[in-house]
């Protein structure tokens, strides 16, 4: 008895290359977004053979200087050029976001893998993580920050440790939906293992929702790494970050602005870009957000 | 004739107003008042769209691309939004499958019916309430008092039917559409609803059109049938004659492939071999909360079975009767409370997870959903093999076997490396039974597992269930809510009712011969029970006494 009767659909693969195009050219905000953090990346990635001057050497003779043929955007207080400043700053600046991303993501998906999926676990790991999300953030990593002294690697895990909640509760939610799925009780009754269930049906579930998450999290360590060299708990003063920049530019606003406007005008494109980028990820990934879409 | 109520002509509707992505093609029907027009047609036959289109609610993608839709002679296709709306409130109204999705779970019901009386008409508010009582009471709600301050989660499934039912009539529309309004019911309450509806339509005069995909529910209730298929009308009969004589051969596949409730022959007596018993097995969830005595529920009491080789055992009730939960402690997918389960002679009710692995390979299952039963993310050959894989099975070995058991149900080997997405609902279930029997069990548990298909494929499936215990000997047990489909393919039938077990004995028995009340309201409910569908009569004009 072949049923023969109902053809088989034919093969379809979407090349992942493919998939990324569609989403940068989703629409035209998606397209420039995609391409001032192009830029921002490759400038801060080649910072070093970019840069017109060395951005830490002092030469007071040039004190605060408006923006000229030889400092494009000036120079601040100890006669740094301010344009060299920000393409390194980019450097930390986006190193902190990305690994930030990263270890929130991984340590998060980890934890909320085992919180969503045994019982007794969820009990006590929920419940630290309550603990911990009641603390604000910024608190808590200028308290970590000042426990350890600021290194990047510090500020690093300042600013990792306030996110890894947020993912943990987003991993558990997925995995306690998806464990409640058909295929994964099949997989159960054919004997397969906690951990090859988890690997094989539960992770692939949270893998969109994560890259979703992972760019707001880039973009709120950007933000909060920027925050804390702004209120001087940051990375030591002698390395660049966009915020630190800031903080020192801030008694000079009134002679010369640009020291705090222009690395906050970086800064803001920079998060928003990011922001766009994981909005359309989401659309394309959430079919949910498609179907409203639709109907709107 | 075309000065129906309702007048449907040549109606099109397009994906994207593309003209060669048509999901209706030409649908002509006319309803007179006080009519019930029944719309029948499988899933993707465009009947819900057809009601939409009336409504006015089609999603955006969709638009119809010819024809008219005229009510009482006005043309609803480019009628403004507004005039739509005011028409939706006062000359037609619908009513959905899933009636706890269509009420708003914060709201009070008894102001869910005022609204739209506050909207539409200049009634005081005195008057609207004295209106939404009347309206409670006419739809056979007990005690509306109570039940006007009620919220949609203190209902029951029929009672928030009912209330769908009330809103949909209080402003006294000349036609009510009704899109699937008893699927998602016990068969019981879908009889009160159905007599509902029908009472209603008497006392008022209204014009029902009604979508449904139940060859029962038609003979139940309609006056006149349109058969639908991929978009295109089949038939327009009255009632009588479409089942008596259908015209097209696609009704008559359709009526031959619903399944009868008259039990079939018994089968000889096979093998003595117990595959699968249990005995006193109990579930009980909630009870002893640290702060609160929390409510004990008793999911499943002193369910006792035996199943045999070969043979196959049904489990049939309502939902809440525990027939699921069964299933998921012989699966050992949730612990029992109590109680024994024997499988191939040693009791694993209560081995731990590691000691329970080497008998899992024993008993597989098959579930309802087949959009859900198998992994989105990975080809349906892996699916498969991966209970062979824990077992220890080389992979290429596996593979071969996989291919084997897709030609076994049915499919081409090739499809083996292919998504899920990539199949029908019928098609996946296969795929689930293959991968179910890639553990060659002695026991395949069926939960429901042809309830979500159209009944030309869930006749199929059964076809291959019945093909594949013949072959393999394997024991069966299949639990479904449908009493047709379980005097089709069953031996012996259970009937539960609140976590018991009511009635247990051979099916031509029990579904033929009911000693108990319960089985009997049950058998008397099913609806088109009196119908002979495949041989095109009523049972009692059949030649001989079944």
């Amino acid at each position: 008895m072949t049923d023969q009767s109902t053809p088989l659909a034919p093969r379809q693969r979407i090349s992942p290359v493919s998939r990324v195009a569609e989403i940068v050219t989703s629409s035209p905000v998606v397209l420039i977004a995609s391409i001032i953090l192009l830029v921002v990346v490759l400038t801060a990635l080649f910072a070093p053979w970019l840069v017109p001057h060395d951005p830490v050497r002092l030469t007071p003779s040039v004190r605060l200087k408006p923006p000229s043929e030889t400092y494009w955007l000036g120079t601040d207080a100890y006669g740094r050029d301010l344009f060299s400043r920000i393409l390194m700053g980019g450097r930390v600046s986006l190193v902190v976001g990305v690994a930030a991303a990263i270890f929130a993501v991984f340590f998060g998906l980890i934890l909320g893998l085992f919180a969503g999926y045994i019982r007794w676990i969820d009990a006590v790991l929920m419940r630290m993580v309550d603990g911990l999300m009641a603390i604000p953030s910024i608190l808590l990593a200028i308290a970590i920050v000042s426990l350890w002294g600021a290194t990047i690697w510090t500020v690093l895990i300042a600013i990792t440790i306030p996110e890894v909640p947020r993912v943990v509760r987003l991993v558990r939610s997925l995995v306690l939906s998806a464990r409640e799925e058909p295929y994964v009780e099949a997989a159960i009754a054919a004997g397969s293992s906690t951990a090859l269930i988890m690997r094989r049906h539960l992770v692939p579930n949270t893998i969109a929702p994560l890259i979703i998450q992972g760019t707001y999290i880039c973009a709120s360590a950007i933000l909060t790494e920027a925050i804390l060299s702004f209120l001087g708990a940051g990375i030591n003063p002698s390395t660049p970050s966009w915020g630190n920049i800031m903080a020192e530019g801030r008694i000079y606003f009134q002679i010369n602005p640009g020291i705090v406007l222009w690395p906050g005008l970086v800064v803001s494109v920079a998060i928003l870009s990011i922001n766009l980028l994981g909005d359309a990820v989401r659309d394309a990934l959430d079919p949910r957000m498609a179907k409203r879409g639709i109907e709107r | 004739m075309s000065n129906g109520l309702l007048d449907i002509r040549n109606l099109r509707i397009a994906l994207n107003g593309n003209k060669d992505q048509q999901v209706v093609k030409g649908l002509n029907l006319s309803i007179e008042p006080g009519q019930t027009m029944c719309l029948v047609g499988e899933s993707g036959s465009g009947k819900s769209l057809s009601a939409l289109a009336t409504m006015g609610l089609l999603p955006p993608v969709l638009s119809p691309i010819a024809g008219s839709i005229k009510l009482k002679g006005e043309e609803l296709l480019g009628a403004s939004p507004a005039r739509m709306r005011e028409l939706r409130a006062t000359s037609m109204s619908m009513i959905f499958q899933e009636p706890m999705t269509a009420l708003n779970p914060v709201a009070r019901v008894g102001q869910q019916i005022e609204e739209v009386l506050e909207f539409h008409t200049n009634l005081s508010q005195s008057a609207r309430r004295k209106r939404v009582m009347e309206m409670m009471e006419g739809v056979h709600l007990p005690d509306v008092e109570k039940m006007y301050r009620s919220f949609p989660h203190q209902l029951s499934g029929g009672q928030r039917q009912r209330i769908m039912i009330a809103m949909a009539l209080v402003m006294g529309p000349q036609l009510l559409i009704a899109d699937e309004p008893t699927t998602a019911l016990d068969v019981t309450t879908q009889a009160q609803i159905l007599s509902l509806i029908r009472e209603l339509r008497e006392q008022q005069g209204t014009a029902v059109l009604f979508i449904t995909h139940d060859m029962g529910v038609v003979s139940e209730i309609a006056d006149d049938v349109t058969v639908l298929k991929l978009g295109e009308v089949m038939e327009t009969q009255n009632v009588e004659n479409l089942l008596r004589h259908p015209q097209t051969d696609y009704t008559r596949q359709l009526l031959q492939a619903v399944p009868s409730h008259v039990p079939r022959m018994a089968r000889a007596e096979g093998s003595k071999e117990i595959v699968l018993s249990t005995d006193k097995l109990c579930k009980t969830y909630g009870g002893g909360g640290i702060f609160t005595r929390a409510r004990e529920v008793k999911a499943a009491q002193d369910v006792s079975i035996k199943l045999m080789k070969g043979r196959t055992l049904g489990i049939v009730g309502e939902s809440g009767s525990g027939k699921s939960t069964v299933a998921r402690c012989i699966m050992r997918l949730i612990d029992p409370t109590s109680g024994s389960i024997m499988v191939g002679g040693s009791d694993i009710a209560t081995l731990k997870q590691r000691e329970l692995k080497p008998q899992r390979k024993k008993i597989q299952i098959v579930f309802q959903d087949p959009m859900r039963s198998l992994n989105p993310r990975i080809e349906v050959g892996q699916s498969i093999i991966e209970g062979p894989l824990n077992f220890g099975v080389p992979r290429a070995k596996a593979m071969a076997r996989a291919r084997e058991l897709l030609e076994l149900v049915g499919l081409p080997a090739s499809a083996i490396d292919r998504f899920p997405h990539q199949f029908s609902g019928g098609q996946r279930q296969r795929i689930a039974i293959a991968r179910a029997l890639a553990m060659e069990p002695d026991v395949l548990v069926a939960d429901e597992a042809v309830s979500a298909l159209d009944v030309s494929v869930q006749a199929q499936v059964l076809e291959l269930l019945a093909e594949l215990q013949q072959r393999l000997g394997l024991g069966i047990l299949f639990i479904t809510h449908d009493l047709g489909v379980a005097a089709q393919i069953c031996d012996e039938v259970i009937v539960m009712q609140y976590g018991r077990v009511v009635e247990y004995g051979p099916a031509a028995q029990v579904l033929g011969a009911p000693q108990e009340d319960y089985t009997k309201a049950l058998i008397s409910a099913a609806p088109g029970r009196d119908w002979d569908f495949a041989n095109f009569r009523p049972f009692s004009e059949a030649p001989l006494a079944p």
